[in-house]
């Protein structure tokens, strides 16, 4: 008798079971307008908004002030596997405190090693690069792939170091 | 006729022109021209529909799987067919240096021969029937059978081991499901008492058999879509070109025309199932009528039957796509366990239901 009730259990769990993913795909079918993720990219160049997690080409952003986070601290640079990160620094003076400071000069990226792992901005204490979100990078010039990330005249912006 | 006085009758058209032919010609020659006729429009007709079904099958798993398809090659990917159709066509012909060469080449022929003497058979609208023989059911199902002929062939014939496993998956499916394709049709032929398919029409002039077959026809109704989807050979049961497993399966070996006659023999299948449900479950071209309201039966006939017929064949078709693009590949065991365990008896116990509704008079 179990049997015959097993049977006909796993008839009637397999039908549901099946109408259950049909459910879901007829959802998408009959959604397809609204929930279509493909994006149709030379055309909407002007209106693609990449997704938050992408990993476009490390920048550091500055503020209006050009002002910008980094320290020179060197954790990106240690921490880059493959040596994109190089920074140059020196020890500035503090005309107020006279106390010697590490200051950067220049935060220099090579695009064409990096390979976008993203463990420099995990390593960095205060979020002063940052994955930008541009992917158009292709140039002719090698050289053009190696950055400065710091614009010119800028410097620290105060209170990131306390 | 007995209803439907308003649906437009194709048989108009062509009676005349049958007649004027009759009149100006010998009877043979007459048979030849009409025949000739007849034969291009088919073709035409396959190779227009197998565009539009494949065309039809791109963008709906797209929409399935939340893409958009074909959208480069004209408006909407319209022309994409087109553009991968002219592509098969120039490609080179490719044959194993060891493959048995006769075999080799007959394998699509009968594939694509088998595909075409169901379309020939089929109702599409009112008068408008190439073939209308008295064991019409029996004559589709018989020779949609010759096409895993093909397919073991060119599976053999190939000298590859992915296309002879390929080919022998699919003969073990197809025999197998062949059973209960034509057992779940005998369900409703019960009903009907004919194996006419423009009788069978004819009977559900006041009502489809899904409507008047009570829980019998709708249990057939779904076997049949299961046994159908598995005897075009389609996902979810489309381990004979499993192409994770074994490549392509049994047309591995085959390349340019040679290969888009699999191509077009298998979505020409898809038609004639969907079209033989269509026929047999819903109708075929008769509009939707209710036994007793006239008026409502009459505005009905309005819509022409063609529409009808195509209607409910894209209907079908778009389940069937819904079953492939929804469930997960079955292995081998597991399609025959469905068939020989479940499919076979479930629809043994319904042809023994819906004979003892017919007995009882319970049907409408």
């Amino acid at each position: 008798m179990s049997g015959i009730k097993k049977y006909f259990g796993d008839i009637f769990h397999g039908l549901k079971t099946l109408v259950t993913g049909m459910k879901i795909t007829g959802y998408y079918f009959s959604h397809a307008r609204k929930e279509i993720i493909t994006q149709q990219y030379p055309e909407n160049r002007e209106s693609l908004k990449m997704f938050e997690r992408f990993r476009g080409i490390v920048t550091m952003p500055h503020d209006e002030n050009n002002e910008h986070a980094c320290t020179g601290c060197q954790a990106c640079e240690i921490a880059c596997p493959n040596g994109s990160i190089e920074i140059n620094w020196t020890r500035e003076e503090d005309p107020e405190t006279g106390k010697k400071k590490k200051t950067i000069e220049k935060h220099v990226y090579h695009y064409d090693m990096c390979t976008l792992c993203n463990l420099c901005i995990i390593a960095c204490p205060t979020d002063a690069i940052v994955m930008g979100q541009t992917f158009e990078h292709a140039v002719y010039d090698r050289s053009l792939l190696t950055q400065v990330l710091n614009k010119p005249g800028s410097k620290l912006r105060a209170g990131v170091e306390d | 006729m007995i209803m439907g006085s308003n649906i437009f009758d194709f048989s108009s058209v062509t009676r005349p022109f049958h007649e004027w032919l009759l009149e100006n010609l010998s009877p043979g020659l007459t048979m030849t021209i009409e025949w000739s006729i007849i034969g291009l429009i088919l073709i035409l007709f396959a190779a227009i529909s197998v565009m539009a079904l494949v065309y039809l099958e791109r963008k709906v798993a797209a929409f399935f799987q939340l893409r958009l398809g074909p959208m480069r090659v004209g408006p909407w990917g319209l022309f994409q067919v087109v553009a991968d159709f002219l592509k098969l066509l120039m490609k080179e012909h490719i044959m194993n240096k060891e493959a048995d060469k006769f075999l080799f080449n007959l394998a699509p022929f009968i594939i694509v021969t088998a595909a075409f003497l169901g379309l020939g058979t089929i109702p599409y609208a009112l008068g408008l029937h190439i073939f209308d023989i008295n064991i019409g059911v029996f004559f589709i199902t018989s020779v949609s059978s010759i096409g895993v002929l093909g397919i073991l062939l060119g599976g053999w014939a190939g000298n590859n081991k992915y296309s002879l496993i390929g080919a022998l998956r699919s003969g073990a499916q197809v025999v197998s499901y062949e059973l209960s394709v034509t057992l779940s049709i005998l369900a409703i032929i019960v009903f009907t008492g004919s194996l006419q398919l423009s009788e069978i029409i004819e009977s559900q002039a006041n009502g489809w058999w899904i409507f008047k077959g009570h829980i019998v026809a709708w249990i057939a109704f779904i076997i049949f879509l299961i046994a159908g989807t598995a005897e075009t050979n389609r996902g979810p049961f489309d381990l004979a070109e499993a192409e994770s497993e074994l490549t392509a399966g049994f047309h591995t070996e085959y390349s340019g025309i040679k290969f888009a006659m699999f191509f077009l023999a298998e979505y020409v299948n898809l038609f004639i199932i969907a079209a033989v449900g269509a026929t047999v479950f819903l109708g075929g071209w008769m509009p939707f009528h209710i036994a007793g309201l006239d008026t409502f039966n009459g505005i009905m006939d309005y819509i022409p039957s063609i529409l009808w017929f195509f209607g409910k064949v894209f209907m079908i078709i778009l389940i069937i796509m819904w079953f492939k693009w929804t469930f997960p590949r079955l292995r081998i065991d597991q399609i025959l366990i469905l068939e020989w365990k479940y499919l076979l008896p479930i629809n043994l116990v319904n042809l023994l239901l819906a004979a003892f509704l017919v007995l009882k008079g319970w049907h409408f």
